[in-house]
């Protein structure tokens, strides 16, 4: 009885490439001249975040302090508690430093959670910390309570290789694009999910649990890009 | 939302490139491309099989008319996923769990007396008024915890049509079923459990909890059985890391756990979900040490409302939790928080008054 009851429920249907933390071979070492990406790591998923930098070939650096800020080319604001993450960053004095950086044109990220703390502002009148500098209206948990999570696939409009395969939880949508260069990416029930404004990318639901890095892909060419110092190119070969 | 044309968007892919400059303006600053990868990010060698892709059919409810499946195991975990680093906190009205929010709290769990109440008083405790639990989810923007009592799937049901995000069936409350706990995989809402080893922990995996905790020894303010059970997992954790595939079979006896479990977390070196602490959590200092020992998260009970200036201290606590590894943090945090909870010593404790010993 109890030896058979797992296999008959667990029908392990196909291995996501990169679905454990610790993986070896997730975690291939930088290469010499990979651009930093720091991943806020006050609080949330943190660790896929990083995970899925890696496997894109940047180095990461976890973001908890203003010398940890300083030293990246690039930022991903996680998953996780909005609320939480945007106290954090009031209280340890990082919101005023973090709003220059992006202002000056760092490539920033932001999933979720990091989605509602880029929006300049919320649809709701929870008062809560916001970083800001993406021009839309966003609404908390827009598509209810936990029970409505979902796991989808979707079509991004620019980009290559087919749907891509992600959760949404207890996420938010994008009431309103406040500003023309705010291009919306992808969609769900007429809503945007995905937008882009230069350089900051933000979506509503989580590609970092997926295995599919082609969101992350596009943040760290836009890191290796954008670098200050990457004159005479990447390291490559 | 079209832009217009001459925006900086240069290095779009797939259709919408041909409506695009060829170049950028010369002004355009950073722009995140949207192409695809070099390669497939598809790692070669061994592939660990993993619980989280479970039969679609089975465990998921796919809407009509679009590709959407709630109740998943990847959504399930996932939640906990994102509270990982924060703060649970144990409340019993609406005002609470305002103060746990304004913290910065990443959820709450809605119960009817806090722990250490419920070890002073006696009797049974049992689930939560829906009245009180309703009114915390309309206070709060953050995700709604609730406690089940162990194998009440009733009461499970009740609370998942309550729309509370995650049922914790706990130890806490006084068992429903002193044989089996409930079945979890027959829910949509994701339940945490307690654990107070290895085995314990993958027996309730195996029931399809998403998150687990250690149980700890709830409402005395005590952190020396959660040190234990901390311990405990993570130790076993590593020993199944070191042994070959043969010594499983055994290591599957002797944890009482489904081998395909214990494969995984040999394969891994972790659980395959987020493992939180829980039970006895009073200081800053105690959440900084759980974190350290290798906790995602903590759950506090009684120690913040049963301590002299909640607020202050729920601040603190949810501060040392974001820099446990940082002692100046943890120190600036701890000063003057007034009063801690009194603590009970556990050894002062009868068998019968040990919750940690309820479920199995």
């Amino acid at each position: 009885m109890s030896t058979s009851f797992l296999p008959a429920r667990i029908a392990v249907s196909r291995w996501v490439p990169g679905e454990r933390l610790d993986a070896p071979e997730a975690d291939p070492a930088p290469v010499p001249g990979a651009p930093v990406v720091g991943v806020l790591a006050l609080q949330g998923d943190v660790l896929e975040h990083r995970r899925a930098l890696r496997r894109c070939g940047a180095e990461v650096v976890l973001v908890r302090d203003l010398d940890g800020l300083a030293g990246v080319d690039g930022l991903i604001l996680p998953g996780g508690e909005s609320t939480t993450i945007g106290k954090l960053l009031e209280r340890f004095g990082m919101l005023g430093p973090l709003r220059r950086r992006i202002d000056a044109g760092l490539p920033v990220l932001g999933t979720c959670a990091g989605m509602i703390l880029l929006s300049d502002e919320l649809d709701q009148d929870t008062v809560q910390p916001l970083v800001g500098g993406l021009a839309v209206r966003t609404r908390r948990n827009a598509f209810g309570r936990q029970r409505d999570s979902f796991d989808t696939r979707i079509e991004v409009s620019a980009l290559a290789g087919g749907p891509l395969d992600v959760s949404f939880i207890r996420a938010p949508r994008v009431e309103a694009v406040l500003d023309d260069d705010v291009e919306v990416l992808a969609e769900v029930g007429g809503y945007p999910v995905m937008v882009r404004q230069g350089h900051l990318l933000a979506t509503a639901f989580h590609p970092e649990v997926t295995g599919d890095d082609r969101v992350h892909h596009a943040l760290v060419e836009a890191v290796r890009a954008s670098r200050p110092h990457a004159d005479g190119g990447v390291a490559h070969g | 939302m079209p832009s217009p044309p001459g925006t900086q968007y240069a290095r779009l892919g797939a259709h919408r490139r041909a409506r695009r400059p060829a170049a950028p303006p010369a002004d355009a600053g950073t722009t995140i491309p949207v192409q695809p990868p070099p390669a497939p990010s598809t790692a070669p060698g061994r592939s660990v099989r993993t619980t989280r892709d479970r039969d679609r059919s089975t465990d998921m409810t796919e809407h009509a008319s679009t590709d959407q499946h709630t109740g998943t195991t990847r959504v399930k975990r996932g939640l906990a996923e994102m509270l990982k680093g924060g703060v649970i906190m144990d409340v019993v009205t609406a005002d609470e769990a305002r103060i746990a929010e304004e913290a910065g709290a990443v959820a709450v769990m809605a119960l009817e007396r806090v722990p250490a109440d419920i070890r002073r008083d006696g009797g049974v405790a049992r689930m939560s008024d829906p009245e009180m639990i309703e009114e915390i989810i309309a206070a709060v923007s953050i995700p709604v915890m609730a406690k089940a009592r162990i194998g009440h799937f009733v009461e499970a049901q009740v609370l998942e049509s309550l729309g509370v995000d995650y049922v914790d069936e706990s130890e806490v409350l006084t068992p429903a079923d002193e044989a089996n706990h409930i079945d979890k995989w027959r829910f949509g809402v994701p339940f945490v459990c307690g654990a107070t080893n290895l085995g314990e922990a993958l027996r309730r995996l195996s029931e399809g909890a998403a998150m687990i905790r250690s149980k700890g020894e709830a409402g005395t303010g005590n952190v020396v059985e959660a040190t234990r059970h901390m311990r405990s997992i993570a130790g076993e954790v590593r020993r199944l890391a070191t042994m070959d595939e043969t010594e499983l079979y055994v290591a599957a006896k002797e944890h009482r756990a489904p081998v395909e479990l214990v494969r995984e977390v040999a394969e891994t070196g972790r659980l395959p979900v987020v493992l939180f602490t829980a039970g006895g959590i009073a200081t800053p200092a105690d959440a900084a040490m759980m974190m350290q020992l290798g906790a995602d998260g903590v759950f506090v009970g009684s120690g913040i409302f049963k301590s002299g200036d909640p607020q202050r201290r729920a601040r603190a606590i949810v501060e040392a939790t974001t820099h446990f590894a940082d002692p100046a943090v943890v120190a600036k945090v701890s000063r003057g928080l007034g009063e801690a909870m009194v603590g009970i010593e556990i050894s002062s404790l009868g068998d019968d008054e040990k919750y940690a010993a309820r479920g199995w």
